[in-house]
C-alpha cells in the first residue's frame, strides 16, 4: 500500500480506490483504541486541530473532537456565533489566521458547497471537510462504508440503496463516490423533485419506488428529511413522505432478511424511518456513530502524516 | 502621418480580400491596398507571415465606469482591449449610475473623450435603473450618442414594455440587445443544471431559463417588425431557435462568448470561481452547437462579455462569488485556437465574426479595410504560442477563465485611426 499523499480530505470524488481502502484499513487499527480502558494513543501529540464550524452540528463536531483527543491532539472548536466571522471576516482570512496560530489541521463545516475545497487551496495546513453545503461529507460516507464492510467483509458487489433527499444531500454524494469506486451497485430513491437531474451520470440507478429500492438490497442508507428547508419549490408533505418512502417493518419484510439499515442522524422518527426499524435488529445506526470515531482518527492521522 | 503595412496576409471579407499585399494608411484612413506599395520615409511595419485584419469590434464589454472604477475604468479597459486586438467596443450600461438617460450618456461620453484608447460606443438601458418597470426615453438616448439599448444582466420581464421598446428602438435606429433569462426558472442557480449542479451540489441554471425567453423575445420582435440582438448564447436550443427565426425572416442577430464555445461545465468542478458566469458554462453538446451556429450563420458575432470583478468578489465561497469573467485580452487567441485551428472557421469567416458582422449589426463604419475607411487595423502572429498568466493582464481585474491555458495567436500591433496604439514588446 502506498503512503497517504494528500494534504487535505475535501471529498471522495477525487480519491482513488486505493486511497479509500487505506483510510478504511487505518480506521480498523484505530477502532481498538476506543475499547481500551485508557482510550488514548500519542499519535498526534503536540498537534493542534481546529474545528471550524459555520453550521450547527453536534454529532460530527463531537466525533471529530473525540477522535482528535484520542490521538492526543490539542483541540479547539470555533463556532461561528462566537467568532469574528460574525464581524464579517472571510473564510480565507479566518483560515489564514488559524494557520498563523500554527495549528496543523482545520476541520471545516460550512453551508456553502465547495467551501472546504476553497479553504484548502488557500492554506498550507491540512483541511478536512466535515460537510460543505450539498456537496460532500466524506468522513460520513467513509464511516458508512466502514460499517458496511464490517458487516459484509467487502464492498465489491454489494447493492446499496440511498433513500431520501438526494438533491440536497452531501452524505448521498460522498456515499455515491465512495461506494461506486469500491465496486458497489448503488440505487437512489426519492420523490422526483429531490433527485438531481444528472444523477445517473454519477454511476447510480434510480429506483422506481421504495419497494424496488429495498428489493435485493444488502443495505439501505436512509437520509434525514430536512423539512425545515425552504427552497420555494415543491417539497413533499411529511406524512405523504412517510407513506411513500418511510422505512417501515412492512416494507423491510419484503427485503432481504439481513438488510443493513443505516442513517447518518439525527433521526426523524416516524418520518423517514419508523422507530421499530431504527431500534431494530437490522439497524446499525449506533455502530455508525462508534465507527465514526475510528474513521476520523484515521483521517486526522493520515493528513497529519503528510507534513513530516 | 503615413503608415505602411507590408507583406501581410490581408483578410478583409467586406471586400472579399484574402491575399498577401500591402496597406498604406494616411491621415487615419486606409488610402491604398495593393501589391508592392512603396512610401519614402513612411513608418513601415513588416507583416510577413502575419495576419492583417480589421480590429475587433466587441459588442459586449463591461467597462464598469462610472461607479466601479476599482474593477475597471474606461482607460484600463480600452488599454486591455488594444492588447487583445479590439479597436471598437460597446460599453454595457449597467454602471452606477446606469446609462438610462441623456444626462448619464453625456457623462459617459465625457469620460470616453478624455480616457478611451479605443473607440467606445455608448449603450443605454431599456428601462430606468434597469429595474424593468419604466421605459427610458429612447429618442433622447439616441440623440446623446447611444447606438444600442439593453438591460444586460437582467431580462425585461414585462412583455408590453419590451414590445414598446422594440418599436421605439427600431424607429430611432438603435439596436435592442436582449439578455435572455427567465429568473423564475433560473432561481438562484450557480452552474449549469446538469452534471455540474448534480456533482457539485449547487443550484442549477436550466437551459429553459434561457431559450424560452429567447423564443419569447424573438416572437415580440417579429410582432413589432423590429430588429433584435440576442446576447451571450449559451445552449443548443437557443441556437436552433435563432436559426429557425432567421429562416423565417425575423430580423434577429446573435452573439456568443468565447468561453461558451471553448469551455464546458466540467471546468467548474473544482469550484474555481473564474469559471462562474451567467449564463453558465454548459454541456459539450451546447459548446458544439455554438461552434456549428458560428459556422452556419445562426450566430453572427463573437463578443467577450468582458466582466471584470475584483479578487475580493471572486476569491470567496462559490455561491457568494460574483458572476462574470474578463475576456478582452483572450478572445482573439481563444477564437483562433478553438475555431481556426480546429477547422470550424476559416480566416475570412473568423474576421466576419469578430469584426465585420458586429460592426454591421451596430451600424458603424468599422470592420473593413476598404480604401477611405478608418484605419482600425491589427497585425497578428496567428500561430505564436503563449500561456495566459494572471499577472500579465492589463485589465484592472484578473478573473479570466483561461488562466494557465496555452493559446495561439498574439496581437503584434493594434492601429486605431491610423495610429499605432499598441505594440507588442
Amino acid at each position: 500500500m502506498k503512503k497517504w499523499q494528500r494534504k487535505d480530505l475535501v471529498g471522495l470524488e477525487n480519491l482513488t480506490r486505493e486511497e479509500i481502502e487505506l483510510i478504511l484499513s487505518t480506521a480498523e487499527s484505530f477502532k481498538e483504541v476506543s475499547t481500551r480502558e485508557i482510550k488514548k494513543v500519542p499519535a498526534l501529540r503536540g498537534k493542534t486541530v481546529v474545528n471550524l464550524f459555520y453550521e450547527p452540528s453536534t454529532r460530527t463536531r463531537v466525533s471529530f473532537e473525540v477522535a482528535a483527543k484520542r490521538l492526543s491532539a490539542d483541540v479547539i472548536t470555533i463556532a461561528t456565533e462566537t467568532s469574528s466571522v460574525k464581524k464579517g471576516e472571510t473564510l480565507i482570512d479566518t483560515g489564514r489566521n488559524i494557520q498563523a496560530l500554527k495549528a496543523d489541521i482545520i476541520v471545516v463545516r460550512h453551508n456553502c458547497s465547495g467551501a472546504a475545497t476553497m479553504l484548502a487551496r488557500h492554506v498550507d495546513i491540512s483541511v478536512i471537510n466535515a460537510g460543505d453545503g450539498w456537496h460532500e461529507h466524506p468522513t460520513q460516507a467513509l464511516l458508512d462504508i466502514f460499517t458496511l464492510k464490517e458487516k459484509y467483509g467487502k464492498i465489491e458487489g454489494l447493492k446499496v440503496s440511498i433513500v431520501g433527499d438526494i438533491a440536497h444531500s452531501r452524505v448521498a454524494r460522498s456515499n455515491i463516490w465512495g461506494l461506486t469506486k469500491l465496486g458497489a451497485k448503488v440505487s437512489v430513491c426519492a420523490p422526483k423533485m429531490l433527485v438531481p437531474v444528472a444523477i445517473e451520470q454519477m454511476g447510480v440507478r434510480i429506483a422506481n419506488d421504495i419497494d424496488d429500492a429495498l428489493k435485493d438490497a444488502n443495505a439501505v442508507n436512509v437520509l434525514r428529511m430536512q423539512f425545515e428547508r425552504d427552497e420555494g419549490t415543491a417539497f413533499p408533505q411529511q406524512m405523504e413522505y412517510f407513506k411513500n418512502f418511510g422505512i417501515t417493518r412492512e416494507r423491510l419484510e419484503k427485503a432481504k432478511k439481513d438488510i443493513v439499515v443505516m442513517h447518518p442522524g439525527p433521526l426523524n422518527r416516524g418520518i423517514e424511518i419508523s422507530s421499530a426499524i431504527a431500534d431494530g435488529a437490522n439497524s446499525v445506526i449506533l455502530e455508525q456513530v462508534t465507527n465514526g470515531i475510528a474513521i476520523r482518527m484515521a483521517v486526522l492521522y493520515l493528513v497529519a502524516g503528510t507534513k513530516n | 502621418m503615413k503608415l505602411l503595412i507590408k507583406n501581410g496576409r490581408v483578410v478583409d471579407p467586406a471586400n472579399k480580400r484574402d491575399e498577401i499585399c500591402d496597406i498604406l494608411v494616411s491621415d487615419g484612413k486606409i488610402s491604398k491596398v495593393a501589391n508592392n506599395i512603396s512610401c519614402q520615409g513612411c513608418r513601415t511595419i513588416d507583416a510577413t507571415d502575419k495576419i492583417v485584419m480589421p480590429g475587433l469590434v466587441d459588442m459586449h464589454v463591461h467597462l464598469r465606469e462610472p461607479g466601479r472604477e476599482d474593477q475597471e475604468t474606461i482607460a484600463s479597459g480600452t488599454q486591455a482591449a488594444l492588447k487583445g486586438g479590439v479597436t471598437s467596443l460597446l460599453a454595457m450600461p449597467n454602471t452606477t449610475p446606469a446609462i438610462d438617460c441623456a444626462k448619464h450618456a453625456g457623462l459617459l461620453k465625457k469620460i470616453i473623450r478624455n480616457d478611451a484608447a479605443a473607440n467606445v460606443l455608448i449603450c443605454g438601458t431599456i428601462t430606468q435603473g434597469r429595474a424593468g418597470r419604466k421605459l427610458v426615453d429612447i429618442t433622447q438616448l439616441g440623440k446623446a450618442g447611444a447606438v444600442a439599448i439593453t438591460d444586460d444582466g437582467a431580462s425585461v420581464d414585462d412583455q408590453r414594455i419590451l414590445l414598446t421598446a422594440l418599436k421605439q428602438a427600431g424607429k430611432g435606429g438603435l439596436l435592442l440587445i436582449c439578455h435572455c433569462e427567465d429568473k423564475g426558472l433560473s432561481v438562484n442557480g450557480e452552474v449549469n443544471l446538469g452534471i455540474a449542479s448534480t456533482r457539485m451540489g449547487l443550484r442549477g441554471i436550466s437551459q429553459e431559463s434561457e431559450y424560452l425567453r429567447v423564443q419569447r423575445d424573438i416572437d415580440l420582435a417579429n410582432k413589432a417588425n423590429a430588429r433584435i440582438h440576442i446576447a451571450h448564447v449559451s445552449c443548443k436550443e437557443t441556437v436552433e431557435i435563432i436559426a429557425k427565426a432567421k429562416k423565417k425572416g425575423v430580423k434577429v442577430s446573435a452573439e456568443a462568448a468565447p468561453h461558451h464555445f471553448a469551455l464546458t461545465e466540467e471546468a467548474v468542478y473544482g469550484f474555481d470561481t473564474n469559471m462562474k458566469m451567467n449564463p453558465p458554462l454548459r454541456a459539450r453538446e451546447d459548446a458544439e452547437a455554438i461552434k456549428k451556429g458560428l459556422k452556419d450563420g445562426a450566430i453572427d458575432a463573437i463578443a467577450s462579455d468582458h466582466a471584470p470583478h475584483t479578487e475580493n468578489e471572486k476569491d470567496i465561497e462559490f455561491e457568494r462569488a460574483n458572476f462574470g469573467v474578463i475576456g478582452l485580452e483572450t478572445e482573439l487567441a481563444v477564437s483562433i485556437s478553438e475555431l481556426i485551428n480546429t477547422g470550424v472557421l476559416d480566416w475570412p469567416q473568423l474576421v466576419c465574426k469578430l469584426s465585420l458582422s458586429p460592426a454591421r449589426i451596430l451600424g458603424i463604419d468599422k470592420g473593413t479595410l476598404g480604401p477611405g475607411r478608418s484605419a482600425d487595423i491589427i497585425v497578428v502572429s496567428p500561430q505564436k504560442q503563449w500561456v495566459v498568466e494572471k499577472d500579465k493582464f492589463i485589465s484592472k481585474s484578473q478573473n479570466s477563465a483561461f488562466i494557465g491555458r496555452t493559446l495561439r495567436g498574439v496581437v503584434e500591433y493594434t492601429i486605431v485611426e491610423g495610429k499605432v496604439a499598441y505594440q507588442l514588446k
